[in-house]
C-alpha cells in the first residue's frame, strides 16, 4: 500500500496538468486529494508493514534484465519516517497554497511530480531507481522556481538545477562503479552492500557519492544554492525545498554512501564533521546578519541540517537516529517557518524586509500568524517539548566522543540560532508596534484563511507529537538501524 | 558461380525494391499532378505517398524477412540488422510526415526522391557485409542528403551549406576509401569476417594505424564527431526539416552502429587501451579521443548559442561523444546501447525539428527568443518540446536518460571497471554543463509570458500527431526499455 503514495502523486500530477486548459480551479482539490491520499497511504501503510521497522519488501518485478536492474520498492523504518514527512509536508505546501491562481494547474502538477518523486526516492531499494528518482525531482524544482518564485527567481532555479544536478553527475559516478566493481550484477541495495568494493577504493568512491548527496542536504561550503533556492522560490516549494528535498541529500547519504562504502566514512568522518560544525555556525552566524526574512529562515536551515550530517559523520547509533529524528524534525519545523514568512506574511505585506515588516504590527493585526511564528521558532531553537530538541540532543550525544570540538561549536550554533530566531520575532512581531500603531490598518490585511489554520495545526501537531512521545518515531528508526544493510557500518563504528 | 535466381533477389531486397519503386512514383505522380495544385497540397501529397511507401517497406521486411546471407556475400541480416532497418524505417518515416503541407521546398517530387533514396543507403549501409558494399551504401545516403540539403527556399543560405556538407563530407569519404583499400591491401580481404582474422596477423604494420585513422574519418563525419563536425552547425540551421531531421536521425543511427561493426568486427583484434597515460595504440584510444573532444566542444560551443537549431548541432555533436563512449563497450553492450541511444535520441530530435518545423511555418525566426510563450500559443508544441529536449538533457523517464546510462555501463563494463571510469566522469561533467543550455531553451517555453500581440500556432493534425507520437514513444521507451531492447536481444 506503502508504494502507492508514489502512484497517486504521479496520477494526480497528471490529473493537474490536464486540468491546467479545462478547469484549473480544481487543480488545488486534485493536489490536495492527491497529499492528502498520500499521507493517509503512508501511514496507513506503514503500519500495515509485516516486518515494522525492517525491511519490508512492497514491489520487486524485473525492470532492466539486460543490467539486472528491477523494479524494486522496498521500506524501512527510515524510510516509513521520511515518507510521513513527505506527506505532511506536501499536505502543508498545497495548502499553504491555496491562494496560487496564476496557471495552478501546472503549479500543482509540477509541485506533484516532486512529491512522487521524493516518495520514490525514500522507497526504492534498487539504486538505479532510487537514481531516476533523485533525477526527476530536479526538473519540477527547476520551473516551480522559476515560474512562481520571487527575487531573483531564475538565478535561484538555475543555480539550484545546476548545483542538483552536479551532486547526482558525482552520485552516478560512484554507483556505477560500485556496480561495475560489484561484477554489474545488481543493483539491488542489500546485494550491493554485501559485496565488498575493495577496501583501498572505498574512501574515493564514498567522498564521491557522500559529497554528491549532500550537496543537496546543504553540506558547506555546497550550500549556497539553498539560501537563493528557498528564498526565490514560491511558498509551497520553499517548504517541499527545505523540509523534504534536503532530507533526500541527507538520506542518500545514509543510505546509500555510507552501506555501499562503510570503509570509506572513518578517513573522511573527521572532515565532514567539522564541515556540519561549521555549516551549523556558519548558518546561524549568516541568518543573524540577514534583512530578507525569509533569507533567515533560509539559513536556518543551512544550520539545521548541519545536525543531521553531524549525526551521520559520527556513525554512531545515537548519532544516526538523532539524524533521522532531525530530517523529520527540521522537515516539519522549515515547512512551518517559511508557510508563516512565504504565505502569511509576504502574501498580505509584499515585503520580507524585517525593518519594513517591524512597521505592519503584526502581533496585533495577525495575532494567528505571530503565535504560530512563535511556536515554530520555539520548536527551531530546540525547546524541550518539542521534536527538534530530542533530535538535536541525540546528535550531539551521539557525536560527542567523535568530535567533541565540533560538538561545542554545534553548541555554539544553538545559541546564534536563539539569537537570530529571537531577533526575527523581536522585529517582525513585536516592534515599533507602539509608535507605528495607526499606520497599517487591520482591515487592509487579509485575514488568516482556513487552509493556513489547517496546516499550521498540521504541522505544530507534528513537531509537538514527536516531541512530547518521541518513540512514534524512535519505534520505526532503531529497528531500521539494526537491519544487516546497516551491519558493517555499525561494526566499523563499534557496535 | 551459381545463377542468379531474381525472384529470390528481389524478395531478399524486397523492402529496397519498395521503396524504389515509391521514388519513381513518388518523382512521376508529382510531376503530373503537380501543375494546377499549391505547394502545401503538393508537399502533403508527397510525403504521405513517401510515408506509406516507407510503411510498406518496413511491412515487406517483416513479411518476408530475408535467409542471412552467407558469410562470403555482400549483405547479412541478422536481428540486429533487421531492428536497424526497421528502426530506420521508422525515423524516416517520421522525418518525412514533417513534410506534409509544408512549404519548405519547391521541389517536391524530388525531395521525397532524394529522401527516399538517403534511406535506401542507410538501409544498404547497414546490411552491408563487404567493405565496397558498405562504402557505395555510404556515399549513396550521403550524396542525397548533401543535395536534400540544398533544397530550402526559405534560406538563402542553404546552397552555401550543401557545398560545405559536400566538401568536408567527400574529403571524409576519400579518407575512408584510402584507409578500406589501405585494409584491403594489408588483408586481402574486404568481408568484414574474415577482416578480423587477418588483421590480427597484421598488428606490427604502421600502415594498418594509418588505414585505421582515415576509416574513422568519414565515421566520424557521419555522426558529427570533432573534429569533422564543423559542416553539422550550418547544415542543421538551413537544411529543410525533413532532412535536418533525417541528419540527425536515420544518418546517426547508422554510422554509429556501422562504425561499432567495423570496429568490433573487422578491428576487434586490435582495441589498445584507453585505461591509463601512455595508451596502448588501437582503435578504443583513438574513440576516447574523438569522443571527449566532441563532448568538450560541443558542450562549450552549445552555451554560446543563440539560435535553436545551431544549439541543436552542437549538443548533437556533445550527444556523439557519449555515443562514441559507448561504442568502447563489449561488442554485446555496446551494441544494445548504442541501439537504444542512438534511436531514442533519433526520436526526440526529429521531434524537435518537427516543433521547430511548425514554428516556421508561422514565420517565427530561429532565435530562442522566438519560442517565448509557446506554453500559451500552442500547450501542444509547449509539451512535446519540453520533453524532447528533457530527454536530450538526460532526464528521466524519459529514454535519453537510460539511453546515456546504457552507454556508460557498457563502456565501464568492458575490462576493469575502473578503466573507463574517468571518460564516464567527464561524460558526466559535461551533461551537467548541457542541462545549462538546455534549460535556456525550456525557459522561453514554459516560462516567460508571450508578447502581447503574439498569437496561437496552429499545428497541421498530421503534424500534431507525429509530435505526440514521438512524445509518447519517448516517454514510454524510457520507462520500459526491453520494448526497445527485447527486440534487439532475441
Amino acid at each position: 500500500m506503502l508504494a502507492w503514495t508514489l502512484y497517486l502523486s504521479f496520477g494526480a500530477a497528471v490529473a493537474s496538468f490536464a486540468s491546467a486548459r479545462c478547469c484549473p480551479a480544481v487543480a488545488r482539490w486534485i493536489a490536495l486529494l492527491g497529499s492528502v491520499g498520500g499521507l493517509v497511504l503512508g501511514i496507513v501503510g506503514a503500519l500495515a508493514l509485516p516486518a515494522g521497522g525492517g525491511l519490508n519488501t512492497l514491489v520487486q518485478v524485473p525492470w532492466i534484465p539486460w543490467l539486472h536492474a528491477e523494479y524494486h520498492l522496498a521500506a524501512d523504518g527510515i524510510s516509513v519516517v521520511l515518507v510521513w514527512l513527505t506527506g505532511l509536508a506536501a499536505t502543508a505546501g498545497v495548502l499553504f497554497s491555496w491562494n496560487v491562481r496564476h496557471r495552478a494547474g501546472e503549479f500543482f502538477g509540477w509541485y506533484l511530480v516532486l512529491v512522487g518523486a521524493v516518495y520514490g526516492v525514500f522507497l526504492s531499494w534498487d539504486l538505479l531507481l532510487l537514481f531516476v528518482f533523485y533525477e526527476i525531482a530536479i526538473v519540477p524544482k527547476y520551473f516551480l522556481i522559476a515560474i512562481w518564485g520571487s527575487t531573483r527567481r531564475e538565478y535561484g532555479a538555475m543555480k539550484l538545477a545546476l548545483y542538483s544536478f552536479a551532486g547526482s553527475a558525482a552520485v552516478l559516478v560512484g554507483l556505477v562503479a560500485a556496480y561495475a566493481l560489484g561484477g554489474a550484477t545488481s543493483f539491488n541495495l542489500s546485494t550491493l552492500a554485501a559485496l565488498p568494493v575493495a577496501e583501498s577504493m572505498q574512501p574515493g568512491l564514498f567522498a564521491l557519492v557522500f559529497v554528491g548527496f549532500a550537496v543537496l542536504a546543504g553540506l558547506w561550503p555546497f550550500h549556497t544554492w539553498a539560501p537563493t533556492g528557498h528564498v526565490a522560490a514560491p511558498t509551497a516549494a520553499s517548504m517541499m525545498l527545505a523540509g523534504v528535498i534536503m532530507k533526500l541529500g541527507a538520506y542518500g547519504c545514509l543510505r546509500v554512501a555510507m552501506t555501499l562504502f562503510p570503509a570509506g566514512l572513518a578517513p573522511w568522518a573527521g572532515i565532514f564533521g567539522a564541515l556540519a560544525g561549521i555549516g551549523i555556525l556558519w548558518g546561524a552566524v549568516v541568518a543573524l546578519r540577514q534583512t530578507d526574512f525569509k533569507f533567515v529562515i533560509g539559513y536556518s536551515s543551512v544550520s539545521h541540517m548541519g545536525f543531521v550530517l553531524l549525526g551521520l559523520a559520527s556513525a554512531t547509533t545515537l548519532g544516526l537516529t538523532g539524524a533521522v529524528m532531525q530530517m523529520f524534525s527540521h522537515g516539519v519545523i522549515a515547512g512551518l517557518l517559511f508557510a508563516v514568512v512565504g504565505r502569511m506574511v509576504y502574501d498580505r505585506c509584499h515585503t520580507r524586509n524585517l525593518d519594513e515588516l517591524s512597521g505592519f504590527g503584526l502581533a496585533r493585526t495577525l495575532p494567528w500568524v505571530a503565535v504560530t511564528f512563535v511556536i515554530a521558532a520555539l520548536a527551531s531553537m530546540g525547546l524541550p517539548g518539542f521534536s527538534g530538541f530530542v533530535a538535536e540532543l541525540q546528535v550531539l550525544t551521539g557525536s560527542w566522543n567523535r568530535f567533541p570540538g565540533w560538538v561545542v561549536i554545534a553548541g555554539v550554533g544553538l545559541i546564534a540560532g536563539v539569537a537570530y530566531t529571537l531577533r526575527a520575532i523581536q522585529r517582525v512581531f513585536f516592534s515599533g508596534e507602539s509608535e507605528k500603531a495607526g499606520s497599517a490598518p487591520a482591515h487592509e490585511l487579509e485575514p488568516v484563511s482556513l487552509p493556513e489554520k489547517l496546516g499550521t495545526v498540521l504541522l505544530v501537531a507534528a513537531t509537538l507529537a514527536v516531541g512530547l512521545y518521541p518513540r512514534l518515531l524512535l519505534d520505526w528508526i532503531l529497528p531500521a538501524l539494526q537491519t544487516p544493510l546497516f551491519a558493517e557500518l555499525r561494526r566499523r563504528a563499534g557496535g | 558461380m551459381t545463377p542468379v535466381d531474381y525472384l529470390e533477389l528481389a524478395l531478399t531486397f524486397g523492402t529496397e525494391l519498395v521503396l524504389l519503386v515509391t521514388l519513381g512514383l513518388v518523382l512521376f505522380l508529382d510531376l503530373r499532378g503537380g501543375l494546377g495544385s499549391t505547394l502545401a497540397v503538393r508537399s502533403q501529397r508527397g510525403a504521405t505517398l513517401t510515408a506509406v511507401g516507407l510503411i510498406l517497406a518496413g511491412g515487406v521486411l517483416l513479411a518476408f524477412p530475408p535467409v542471412a546471407d552467407a558469410p562470403a556475400g555482400s549483405f547479412v541480416l541478422t536481428q540486429t540488422t533487421l531492428w536497424l532497418k526497421l528502426a530506420l524505417l521508422g525515423l524516416s518515416l517520421t522525418s518525412v510526415l514533417l513534410l506534409a503541407g509544408s512549404e519548405v521546398t519547391e521541389h517536391v517530387g524530388e525531395f521525397c526522391a532524394l529522401f527516399l533514396l538517403a534511406t535506401e543507403g542507410l538501409l544498404l549501409m547497414v546490411g552491408a557485409e563487404n567493405l565496397l558494399m558498405l562504402f557505395v551504401a555510404l556515399e549513396l545516403s550521403s550524396l542525397s542528403l548533401y543535395a536534400l540539403t540544398a533544397l530550402n527556399r526559405r534560406h538563402p543560405d542553404a546552397s552555401e551549406a550543401a557545398l560545405k556538407y559536400f566538401l568536408i563530407g567527400s574529403t571524409a569519404a576519400a579518407g575512408t576509401l584510402f584507409g578500406l583499400s589501405l585494409l584491403y591491401g594489408l588483408t586481402g580481404t574486404l568481408q568484414f569476417s574474415l577482416l578480423a582474422a587477418r588483421v590480427s596477423a597484421q598488428t606490427g604494420d604502421p600502415l594498418l594505424w594509418v588505414a585505421l585513422a582515415l576509416t574513422l574519418a568519414g565515421f566520424a563525419f557521419k555522426v558529427a564527431a570533432v573534429p569533422f563536425h564543423t559542416w553539422a552547425p550550418d547544415v542543421y540551421q538551413v537544411a529543410p526539416g525533413p532532412a535536418a531531421a533525417l541528419v540527425a536521425s536515420g544518418s546517426k543511427l547508422a554510422g554509429f552502429l556501422v562504425l561499432l561493426r567495423l570496429l568490433h568486427g573487422g578491428l576487434g583484434p586490435i582495441p589498445g587501451t584507453a585505461s591509463g597515460f601512455p595508451f596502448q595504440s588501437g582503435w578504443i584510444p583513438a574513440v576516447a579521443l574523438l569522443a571527449v573532444a566532441s563532448m568538450a566542444v560541443g558542450n562549450l560551443a552549445a552555451l554560446a548559442q543563440t539560435r535553436v537549431r545551431r544549439l541543436l548541432a552542437w549538443s548533437a555533436i556533445a550527444q556523439a561523444g557519449y555515443a562514441l563512449v559507448g561504442i568502447l563497450g563489449s561488442t554485446a553492450d555496446a551494441t544494445l546501447a548504442v541501439q537504444y541511444f542512438a534511436f531514442t535520441y533519433g526520436l526526440a530530435v526529429v521531434g524537435l525539428f518537427g516543433v521547430l518545423e511548425a514554428l516556421a511555418a508561422a514565420g517565427e525566426s530561429d532565435e530562442i527568443s522566438s519560442l517565448t510563450g509557446l506554453w500559451r500559443r500552442s500547450p501542444l508544441l509547449a509539451v512535446c518540446f519540453t520533453t524532447f529536449v528533457l530527454s536530450l538533457a538526460g532526464i528521466p523517464p524519459l529514454a535519453g536518460f537510460l539511453g546515456k546510462f546504457f552507454l556508460f555501463v557498457a563502456a565501464l563494463k568492458r575490462g576493469h571497471p575502473l578503466d573507463h571510469l574517468w571518460l564516464v566522469a567527464v561524460a558526466l561533467g559535461f551533461s551537467v554543463v548541457s542541462l545549462y543550455y538546455y534549460l535556456k531553451l525550456l525557459k522561453p517555453v514554459l516560462v516567460t509570458d508571450p508578447a502581447p500581440e503574439a498569437r496561437p500556432l496552429p499545428v497541421p493534425g498530421l503534424l500534431a500527431l507525429t509530435l505526440v507520437v514521438l512524445a509518447g514513444a519517448v516517454l514510454v521507451l524510457g520507462i520500459f526499455p526491453t520494448l526497445l531492447l527485447g527486440a534487439g536481444t532475441q
